[in-house]
């Protein structure tokens, strides 16, 4: 899997643009709340033989799936086409696309050649008649064919939304099994669309909550195996893993690493109370950043690295609380009615995303970082455990159903609160951790 | 082994019974003192692991959200640090277990509190703090799967588990 994913990308080359470079008019402004997502056409991309037409129809598919499922783009069946794309280079006919509404049209075409598998492709600005950007080509391995078509749809959607792509991404998680009772957990890894599952531990132990490290290389996760929870670091390509050693007698959990990647923030539960600690990975030194009788737990770092956000039981009840990331005194952010848990800061900086517990339900929303502005997007008898897009436009998270049969599986939903869907998991899912868009 | 010690543990437990619980049946159902022979390790066997587990009990309950011992909680780890008391090869092992609803990271912390309560209070009953290991399972380990208060109130537990002889 690592070598694949170390060795994908031999070349990303912008190809020579036939016709203006600048962007049309065409934009999405996803800030301003769409409700009615903009129309696009992603004919087959062009196979320039018969060893790559399995892997034009399959990129072409993945690329309007990518789009698709943002639910900002509406794809344009191949039904209603009035022109077929039969070579990459020839003018487009935009009249036929303008027929049938196509704001958007993605071209492209694919070359291979043995193992090795060239991906050219286009965006257009149908209405203007215009190229949006410039054409790129992408080569790889075939055996990265998925890759290399999310990375076409990254490009298309920044292209038209002017905001980064989140599809050439990772997300860990746990693989879920078995009945509440005696359920299974095992440490998992996948695309953000739920492609490519690879295991990671098995499940001798309850592992909780993993957590990519800023670039993606590592995940930091809880487990079991030693008969209590404490804290591992695992090298996501050599799957090899470290504990991170606390006092003996204490148990660690909820581990996040620092932006920069060198140190982490964590719960150690010492005689039954749980405090924040911060330890710098190099010498495994740790220092205390709370000392209450509370609980705190959950802590996330801002993107700049300089503050803390936390939940907190400290007011009787669980709260979110910023600190400087030294320690220091808290501020509560949170005011309304229920519970609040399990803050996660926006990789943009603008937003906490959180879990919230009120009158026997639970929510995932967010609020800016003092507090302002809470949003309730979700809501169902147990969601929980938010992470972010590496845009910061999308979180995910795990639902719970409820009773006797309850399962676990992942969800994602936009930030503007529509475009609930779940996640395709092979087993049961929980604790996602969406990690970085990968170079 | 020694039938004598049991006797006289067995005793020393029907005291402490009547004298700090309002409800001396709390300590557990029908309990020993039967005129049948007595079977190393079976549950009629006062030294055993299964007497500990079912006539002693070896959990405790809490309220939603709380980790303070109730009344029937405090007898019946009273009764855990009489036998601990009299069983002092044991060493044990207190899990602490939340319900369903919270997130769970908070669980896992509360789960640590139940346990650390019950351990505590078999402390202040003089059972040796070198004996009493704790750990939290947060919601990951529900006995009962019902999403109602009737499997919640079960899962929020402190369970008291013997890990073992000292003596190997």
């Amino acid at each position: 899997m690592m070598k694949l994913l170390t060795s994908l990308f031999v070349g990303l080359t912008l190809l020579s643009a036939p016709v203006h470079a600048q962007s049309g008019p065409l934009r999405l402004e996803i800030d301003e709340g769409i409700i009615e997502p903009m129309p696009f056409a992603v004919p087959n991309f062009v196979p320039d033989g018969p060893a790559a037409a399995q892997y034009a129809q399959d990129i072409s598919r993945v690329v309007a799936a990518d789009l698709t499922g943002t639910g900002l783009f509406r794809e344009i069946s191949a039904d209603a086409f009035i022109s077929r794309v039969s070579s990459f280079d020839a003018p487009v006919q935009f009249a036929d696309w303008k027929a049938i509404n196509a704001q958007a049209l993605v071209t492209g075409a694919v070359n291979v050649s043995g193992k090795r598998l060239t991906v050219r492709f286009r965006v257009w600005d149908v209405f203007s008649g215009q190229e949006l950007g410039e054409g790129l080509q992408l080569a790889g391995t075939t055996d990265g064919w998925r890759r290399m078509a999310h990375k076409v749809s990254d490009q298309v959607y920044s292209r038209i939304t002017g905001e980064g792509g989140y599809f050439d991404s990772r997300v860990a998680f746990v693989s879920e099994s078995g009945p509440k009772n005696q359920r299974l957990k095992r440490l998992a890894i996948m695309d953000y669309d739920g492609a490519n599952v690879q295991y990671l531990t098995d499940s001798a132990a309850i592992v909780l909550a993993p957590r990519f490290s800023p670039t993606g290389d590592r995940l930091l996760y809880t487990s079991y195996e030693s008969g209590s929870p404490r804290i591992y670091v695992l090298d996501v390509g050599r799957v090899k893993k470290q504990e991170l050693k606390t006092q003996d007698g204490t148990m660690s959990f909820s581990p996040r690493f620092s932006p920069d990647g060198r140190s982490i923030v964590y719960s150690l539960i010492q005689g039954g109370n749980t405090d924040l600690w911060k330890m710098d990975l190099a010498s495994g030194q740790s220092v205390r950043l709370t000392n209450t009788p509370a609980i705190e737990t959950a802590p996330s770092y801002s993107p700049d690295g300089s503050q803390i956000v936390f939940e907190s039981d400290r007011s009787g009840t669980p709260q979110l609380y910023v600190m400087p990331s030294g320690g220091g005194e808290p501020t509560r952010i949170s005011f309304g009615q229920g519970r609040y848990g399990t803050p996660v800061w926006s990789p943009r900086g603008d937003l906490i995303a959180f879990t919230k517990q009120n009158k026997g339900r639970f929510h995932i929303g967010v609020m800016r970082t003092n507090g302002d502005e809470e949003r309730l997007l979700t809501s169902s008898f147990l969601d929980e455990g938010p992470t972010w897009s590496p845009n910061g436009r999308v979180i995910m998270f795990t639902r719970e159903t409820q009773g006797a049969s309850g399962r676990s599986s992942l969800y994602s939903v936009d930030i503007s609160g529509r475009n609930l869907r779940p996640v395709r998991t092979p087993d049961g899912g929980s604790d996602p951790s969406w990690g970085p868009l990968q170079n | 082994m020694n039938v004598l010690g049991k006797i006289l543990a067995l005793g020393a437990l029907s005291v402490i019974a009547a004298c700090t619980s309002n409800d001396p049946s709390a300590l557990g159902g029908g309990g020993p003192g039967g005129s049948g022979a007595i079977v190393p390790g079976s549950p009629s066997d006062p030294r055993s692991p299964a007497y500990f587990q079912q006539t002693v009990g070896d959990r405790v309950l809490f309220s939603v959200d709380q980790s303070t011992l109730t009344p029937q909680a405090q007898t019946t780890l009273q009764g855990q640090a009489d036998w601990l008391m009299s069983n002092p090869d044991f060493v044990a092992t207190i899990e602490g277990h939340a319900d369903e609803q919270g997130t769970r990271e908070y669980n896992l912390a509360l789960g640590a509190r139940r346990a650390n309560a019950a351990r505590e209070f078999l402390i202040s009953r003089g059972v040796a703090g070198n004996r009493l290991k704790t750990v939290s399972y947060g919601k990951e380990r529900p006995i009962e799967i019902c999403s109602t208060e009737e499997c919640y109130s079960k899962n929020r537990r402190a369970v008291t588990v013997l890990t073992g002889s000292t003596l190997g």
